[in-house]
């Protein structure tokens, strides 16, 4: 176990890290956008003028995987692993690194599946009364939440070196 | 089909719904002062289309033809809707099966747009070819056909083949995945039982005649309810009463328009939920049963100012809306 530790070295950790943090959120924000791009699609085949709000909708899934991305730049500037000439981590800080970003990774990919899903059910209600879009955003939105904590407590952990 | 893959087809729906008429549009085509006046009113909400004549029946068919236009747009699985066309299907075999073993043309009673052609259901009929119909067609149109040319009992015939629609459709329910289905069977065998018990207690029907026409379904005990319409009609409101048809029950005192009326607000009741949904074919199959209930109340009303009936005599006969 500590030979493969080490095989991988504190940097390859770190790279993981980044790497789960773009994979996981980014794969959550694709099936979010998608599904309600459909659903979007569908409003605006009948109804085009309503185009503004249901893309307002659709894109609210995709944060998750911008987080993903900033966390990984992040990481991945911070021990300048960007662009080369980076200091060697030790295995200890690797996996520290490799935590830090399990965080928006899991939770990205978790929360924009199912604001992607909530979002599609606000589409519905826009479809119907669009006068309501207003209360129909909050309701993907309150699950922005859990993706911001997850963000906020990547960032925090990230390790200073 | 996984349940997002309908997201689409929910959202257009969604979308369309907002065109469903409401009961106040309803009531607005009621308040129009004649027949022609309906069917402006039914122009100018984009009912027909501009090569349809202004006529009832043909901007009624043409709004049936949308509701499968709109659907076939929709690429999803046909197949779940079946269930909805079973009624039209068995018509036609009835339809068939008469025109076969009495010589007397039906040209114009078929159903258009079912799987099997109106030619090939007559050569399938004629030739005892019974193999070539869907597989819940086979028996009752064997057991029709003998019993029509035996006994030239065309009652007889429509019992056969209504009860095997029936059983078709709460086989569907009972083999659907997707919850309104099965909810939808459930309702429309249900209510059909409850219409054969208050009819044949009105025309005064055997225990054996009414069993040989009821089919079985989970909320009702045909047995139980049988022998009520045997006992009159005061029995078979006591008997709705106690299992959960109340509502049934009030509409059966009220009037035969009033029970008539139930009998279909029962179906829309049971899809109503669906306008929650915002996954699965539940929504789909419920536009379409709103759509087709929409159809028939229009008609309704056409019907009635045709006729001249008083605006109140309409209301008493209008469906409830799904919006």
């Amino acid at each position: 176990m500590a030979a493969m530790l080490e095989m991988i070295g504190g940097n390859g950790w770190a790279l993981l890290g980044a790497a789960l943090a773009v994979i996981l959120a980014g794969c959550g924000s694709a099936y979010g956008v998608g599904v309600a791009g459909q659903a979007a699609c569908g409003v605006v085949t009948e109804d085009p003028g309503k185009f503004a709000q249901v893309l307002i909708l659709q894109l609210l899934p995709g944060t998750q995987g911008i987080y993903g991305l900033l966390i990984a730049f992040v990481a991945l500037s911070r021990y300048g692993l960007l662009g080369g000439g980076g200091m060697e981590l030790t295995v200890a800080q690797g996996l520290m690194v490799l935590a830090a970003c399990l965080p928006i990774g899991i939770v990205g990919l978790i929360s924009a599946r199912h604001q992607g899903k909530t979002a599609v059910a606000a589409i519905g209600i826009v479809a119907k009364k669009p006068d309501q879009f207003g209360k129909a955003m909050l309701f993907p939105a309150m699950v922005e939440t859990y993706a911001i904590l997850a963000l906020l407590i990547s960032i925090l952990a990230l390790p200073t070196i | 089909m996984s349940k997002t893959q309908y997201a689409y087809a929910v959202a257009r729906i969604r979308a369309l719904e907002v065109s469903l008429f409401s009961a106040s549009t309803i009531e607005q085509l009621i308040a129009c002062k004649d027949d022609e006046t309906a069917i402006r009113f039914l122009q100018e909400r984009g009912w027909g289309s501009a090569d349809v004549p202004a006529d009832a029946d043909a901007i009624l068919t043409r709004e049936r033809e949308k509701i499968w236009e709109t659907i076939g747009e929709m690429h999803v699985d046909m197949d779940v809707f079946d269930v909805l066309s079973y009624t039209s299907w068995f018509h036609n075999l009835k339809a068939a099966v008469k025109e076969v073993c009495t010589g007397k043309s039906g040209a114009n009673i078929f159903y258009e747009g079912t799987p099997i052609p109106k030619g090939e259901l007559v050569r399938i009929i004629k030739e005892k070819d019974y193999k070539a119909l869907p597989e819940n067609m086979q028996a009752a149109a064997e057991e029709a056909v003998d019993a029509l040319l035996h006994s030239g009992d065309g009652q007889l015939c429509d019992v056969i083949i209504d009860r095997a629609t029936m059983e078709a459709i709460k086989e569907a329910g009972r083999a659907a995945e997707d919850e309104i289905i099965c909810d939808y069977a459930e309702s429309t065998v249900a209510v059909a039982n409850i219409k054969i018990a208050v009819r044949a207690s009105k025309t005064a029907k055997t225990l054996e005649f009414m069993k040989r026409a009821m089919a079985p379904c989970d909320t009702l005990n045909i047995d139980s309810l049988a022998h009520a319409a045997l006992a009159g009609m005061d029995s078979i409101i006591e008997y709705l009463n106690g299992n959960g048809y109340a509502e049934g029950a009030q509409a059966l005192k009220e009037s035969p328009s009033a029970f008539e009326r139930w009998c279909d607000n029962r179906i829309i009741q049971t899809i109503k939920p669906q306008k929650s949904n915002p996954f699965s074919v539940g929504p789909l199959v419920a536009y379409v049963i709103a759509r087709e209930n929409e159809i028939k109340t229009v008609r309704i009303i056409l019907t009635c100012k045709q006729n001249g009936l008083s605006d109140d005599s309409i209301r008493e006969r209008v469906r409830e809306m799904y919006v």
